[in-house]
């Protein structure tokens, strides 16, 4: 199964996956899914999802086991010169000092460089001439590391956990910089994060990914909307003919998150919109889509070291 | 002149209905007049961190109310008004009434609030919005 090719298209998985020893587990496991340009796009997952390691993918810094991935049109490779990725480890020289690895983004990405956007994502107003990077807190040293993924006006941005140690205040500053640069540029944005709502506000897609493969993906309002909570006298037989996420008892009821068959639903159900918090939680809640059997082995339990 | 949206995330209306509900508040208490000026639809992304279509939408909406008008490379700019309600309205006088008579009769805030929107709902939210209900 393969996509056409599509200008449209900002990224585009095909059946990828991905394992880091030959006889170990799939990171990623048959991955499929497509994001078009233009959407900034929540990455989801719980951990061990394989969010990092799709950026990875895409980022062209780790080739696929199997599979296709497709980047503007084309095959991942590091250091495309459309293509800005944000590590989750951000790599930087730590001996530099804020203003030299600011001059080495202007050097590197030469009349593409967004010098005024990438001082004001990176603070620098608030360093030292001589504050080296090795010097700074996780959150400064994200915020520099940041400032060159925007500064390089790339069409596309891979933001691995761009907001993890920023506290709420840079937060909400650095979101908007990178909020304010998708509406001048028109930029596409993959941004993952496992912290939902710390997305909600700022994406208008969603790919969720669990246990390696996408589960949902798609415009986050149609997602919702095509989705219901439901509380309703009775028990979960009642919901015949839908495709039932999440079910739990409610009193002598039900309460439940379905996706409704099309048919109007009956009038003494109490029914609403999910929030994006929800819809995600119900998916990664229900019992995982039937995959191919492989035998567990003692493998499978390094596969997410544990924090 | 300036104005800023403030957005809730915790309260479960839809930002893009906080920005809507923000400047009609402001156009019923007099804080904003036609011919004031909106911030640009990039300034409030910038400052709210919301995703632009979010702040777009919303400013779609209050243009389809007539509230407001977008001109090229001017800004946004309020153009329509909204029945006062300010306090020396005589409908204030009229619902102070109603709420102090409920107050006495037991009801808590929570309760007449609900009640309140249970008849803004019957009221405003029929199928055909512009046909009146016959009456009995």
């Amino acid at each position: 199964m393969s996509y056409p090719p599509s200008p449209d298209v900002a990224l585009a998985a095909d059946g990828v996956s991905k394992r880091y020893r030959r006889r170990g587990p799939d990171v990623l496991d048959d991955c499929t899914f497509r994001i078009p340009a233009g959407v900034v796009c929540a990455l989801v997952g719980p951990n061990g999802a394989g969010k990092s390691t799709l950026l990875e993918l895409v980022a062209g810094m780790r080739r696929p086991t199997s599979g296709e991935v497709t980047v503007a049109g084309g095959a991942p490779r590091a250091g495309h010169p459309r293509v800005a990725y944000l590590a989750q480890h951000r790599p930087l020289f730590p001996r530099f000092t804020v203003a030299e690895t600011l001059r080495l983004g202007a050097r590197l990405n030469g009349a593409d460089w967004d010098a005024d956007l990438a001082e004001r994502v990176a603070d620098a107003g608030n360093f030292h001439e001589k504050d080296r990077i090795g010097d700074l807190s996780g959150g400064e040293r994200t915020r520099v590391a940041l400032a060159l993924t925007l500064g390089k006006r790339a069409d596309l941005l891979l933001l691995d956990e761009p907001m993890a140690d920023l506290d709420v205040l840079a937060r909400q500053e650095v979101m908007g910089l990178l909020m304010a640069h998708v509406a001048d540029t028109g930029a596409t944005v993959v941004m993952s994060s496992h912290i939902i709502s710390e997305l909600a506000d700022a994406c208008d897609h969603l790919l969720l990914l669990d246990q390696g493969a996408a589960r949902l993906c798609g415009d986050i309002d149609e997602l919702t909307a095509s989705h219901a909570v439901v509380t309703l006298a009775g028990g979960p037989e009642r919901l015949a003919g839908h495709t039932v996420i999440e079910s739990r008892p409610a009193g002598r009821g039900t309460s439940a998150l379905i996706r409704p068959s099309g048919a109007p639903l009956p009038a003494d159900w109490e029914v609403r919109t999910p929030s994006l918090e929800e819809l995600v939680l119900a998916h990664l809640g229900a019992p995982a889509t039937p995959r191919s059997p492989v035998p567990p082995t003692p493998d499978a339990y390094l596969k997410e070291p544990a924090v | 002149m300036a104005f800023d949206f403030r957005i809730d995330r915790r309260g479960g209306i839809p930002a893009y209905v906080q920005i809507i509900q923000q400047v009609q508040q402001a156009l019923r208490l007099g804080l904003l007049e036609p011919g004031d000026r909106l911030p640009t639809a990039r300034a409030v992304v910038e400052a709210t961190a919301l995703n632009p279509n979010t702040v777009l939408k919303a400013y779609r909406e209050l243009e389809s109310q007539g509230l407001v008008e977008t001109r090229r490379r001017h800004g946004t700019f309020v153009t329509g008004t909204l029945g006062a309600s300010s306090a020396d309205s005589p409908w204030h006088a009229e619902l102070a009434d109603v709420a102090a008579r409920a107050r006495a009769s037991g009801l808590e805030r929570d309760d007449l609030a609900a009640l309140f929107a249970d008849v803004l709902e019957d009221l405003y939210s029929s199928k055909e919005p512009d046909v009146v209900s016959p009456q009995p």
